[in-house]
């Protein structure tokens, strides 16, 4: 019973690891604690949905595509209208993002309707010493582990993600070196929802999607980020998998109504005791 | 506490204000009854938030949090059989302790882990408002006992008490922005190691001034409570209402006398504009709101001189050093 829940609890923690990182590197990278996150996740859901359901294409062409569209989103975003106010403090940015989140929210609930949806699916499920699991939820966990462990590749050894985290480090030094500061703000914000839609898809096969989620999935967001560590790729998967067992673990002890709560309060715990995230130092990946 | 013309001058002009504001309650029919309630709710909130976020220079986003333990705290009080009057004060008291629990651990930190440690304060207590069935009644909200009399006696009643509280809100501000304390709060927006070089005690002044917001927005909550005589977690706890009350003060005027008072009043007559013929795009809308009010008018109404009015619009870039030193300390 127990490893049932803990590998529930792990599977989740896959997800959400891919649903945070992208915040995650936003909050790093640019200062930015992005309130439009959550609808991110939302509008790369309902893509995948619409492609799959609409138009009916299959899932493994829709869902890329989805997620290229949320990157050239987020690109213009950031391009377009936080980087006039980049340097702004905090409030201003944040309680931006919340305005811009207002707005993507009411259209998507315009376009798509409020009504749940979800993809149905029946890949079956596999047995493995006494636990179930639907292989749809693996295959959802490993696409988001495996694309987060690509970003963290690509952060560490391609020539744009040492840019990132050069900007990351000291914005100023990495202006004089020639790195383009709009651009690979843009980039990394585009980045931030590229992982975002991907979450989102993932998310679609298995729960049913409103445009209301959107305040869940941001509020996942900020505690597997306050967990991890700002802008830590590791941190965020760390993070994610602790979330996902805790979850599990507070609904077979507290009962399901407790389980949100549960990863606040551990937040609110981490946030006044280790500032910087159970991965320790300020991350340089 | 330093008084000269332009100070008593703003606070001569306050009071007129408000004695207004209270002698027109006997002419308000009760629609307008309503809506002056809710602009004296929201004002008085946006006084609150003020000492902290304006003065202090703090993206403190848990007024909600504030408010919803005020409406939570009197209405058990109420329910409990503790008359009325008194039940505001008794969250008033629990808003004290409650301020003094949070901002203890909280303003230790800086930036964004402290607007993300408040945000998520809200989120906490909704849960737990929504899950401690024997206490605050759950999910199914908390009946409170309603107030004697006729509508229109009742709609008076409280409208006056909100006036009376956001007189209070009004009076507070005046208070912190000319003594010592409020010059201390100044000190530690424009840079925080500084002011206690100079002897403030920086983290007292923090709490103070988080208290003070705690107080008054527990005892706006109280009073709302009553009003409304039935509370449930959802509107309690209303995590837009947390960035709606730094927009409002933001489009007023942060860290002045009277910026809560015209982004509050300004922006409830944009709201209800909205709702009124904008019924399915009002969230959407308000982002706008939101959004131009940020990329527009940064300083607020206040913030504003009449060369910027003349000049062009977009390029006036924190030309008043009110949201230019909050930038530096928080960078």
């Amino acid at each position: 019973m127990i490893s049932q829940y803990i590998v529930n609890g792990l599977l989740t923690g896959g997800l959400y690891a891919c649903l945070a990182v992208g915040f995650s590197l936003v909050w790093g990278v640019l200062n930015v604690v992005n309130m439009l996150h959550g609808s991110m996740v939302v509008l790369g859901a309902y893509f995948c949905l619409y492609g799959v359901q609409q138009l009916g294409l299959p899932l493994y062409a829709v869902a890329p595509v989805a997620c290229l569209i949320l990157f050239v989103f987020g690109y213009a975003i950031q391009r377009g209208l936080l980087n006039r106010v980049i340097t702004q403090p905090i409030l201003i940015t944040l309680t931006l993002t919340f305005g811009l989140d207002l707005i993507v929210n009411n259209l998507i609930i315009h376009v798509f309707s409020a009504t749940p949806q979800s993809l149905v699916t029946n890949f079956g499920t596999v047995e493995f010493a006494g636990v179930r699991v639907p292989v749809v939820r693996v295959g959802g966990m490993l696409v988001a582990v495996i694309l987060t462990l690509v970003l963290y590749w690509l952060l560490r050894h391609s020539k744009i993600g040492r840019a990132i985290i050069a900007v990351r480090m000291d914005r100023h030094a990495a202006a004089l070196m020639g790195i383009r500061i709009p651009h690979i703000y843009a980039l990394t914000f585009g980045i931030g929802a590229f992982m975002a839609g991907a979450a989102g898809c993932a998310m679609a096969l298995i729960y049913p999607v409103t445009p209301m989620m959107s305040g869940v999935f941001l509020g996942k967001a900020f505690v597997i980020c306050v967990l991890g560590g700002l802008g830590s790729v590791p941190g965020a998967i760390i993070g994610g998998l602790v979330l996902g067992v805790v979850e599990g673990l507070g609904t077979l002890t507290l009962g399901q109504q407790w389980a949100t709560s549960v990863g606040f309060i551990m937040m609110m715990a981490v946030i006044v005791l280790f500032p910087t995230g159970i991965m320790g130092k300020k991350g340089y990946e | 506490m330093i008084i000269d013309r332009a100070f008593a001058l703003k606070i001569a002009f306050g009071v007129l204000l408000f004695a207004c504001g209270a002698m027109l309650s006997a002419v308000l029919d009760n629609y307008y009854l309503q809506v002056g309630t809710t602009l004296a709710m929201l004002c008085s909130l946006c006084w609150a938030w003020n000492i902290v976020g304006g003065y202090m220079g703090y993206p403190a986003l848990c007024m909600i949090s504030f408010f919803g333990i005020g409406a939570y705290a009197g209405g058990i009080a109420q329910a409990a059989g503790v008359p009325e009057t008194l039940a505001w004060f008794v969250a008033a008291g629990v808003g004290l302790l409650f301020a003094l629990l949070l901002g203890v651990p909280l303003l230790r930190l800086k930036g964004h882990y402290f607007a993300v440690g408040t945000i998520a304060s809200v989120e906490v207590l909704r849960e737990v408002a929504n899950n401690w069935d024997q206490l605050t009644g759950g999910a199914i909200g908390l009946n409170l006992p309603i107030h004697a009399g006729s509508p229109d006696e009742v709609g008076r009643y409280f409208y006056l008490a909100m006036l009376g509280l956001a007189f209070i809100a009004f009076l507070v501000t005046a208070i912190v922005d000319r003594t010592q304390f409020g010059f201390g709060l100044r000190c530690i927006r424009q840079n925080e190691q500084a002011a206690s070089m100079v002897g403030i005690n920086v983290f007292k002044y923090k709490v103070g001034a988080f208290v003070l917001t705690g107080v008054l927005g527990a005892a706006t909550g109280a009073i709302y409570a009553s009003m409304v005589a039935f509370i449930e977690p959802k509107d309690a706890f209303n995590i837009i209402m947390t960035i709606e009350i730094p927009v409002m003060v933001m489009l007023g005027g942060m860290g002045t006398i009277f910026g809560p008072l015209i982004g509050g009043v300004s922006y409830v007559i944009l709201k209800e504009f909205v709702w009124a013929y904008f019924i399915n795009w009002h969230s959407g809308l308000l982002g706008l709101i939101v959004v131009t009010v940020i990329y527009f008018l940064p300083v607020g109404v206040l913030g504003l001189t009449w060369r910027d009015i003349f000049r062009k619009f977009g390029a006036s870039k924190s030309t008043r050093p009110v949201t230019s030193d909050i930038a530096r300390s928080a960078s």
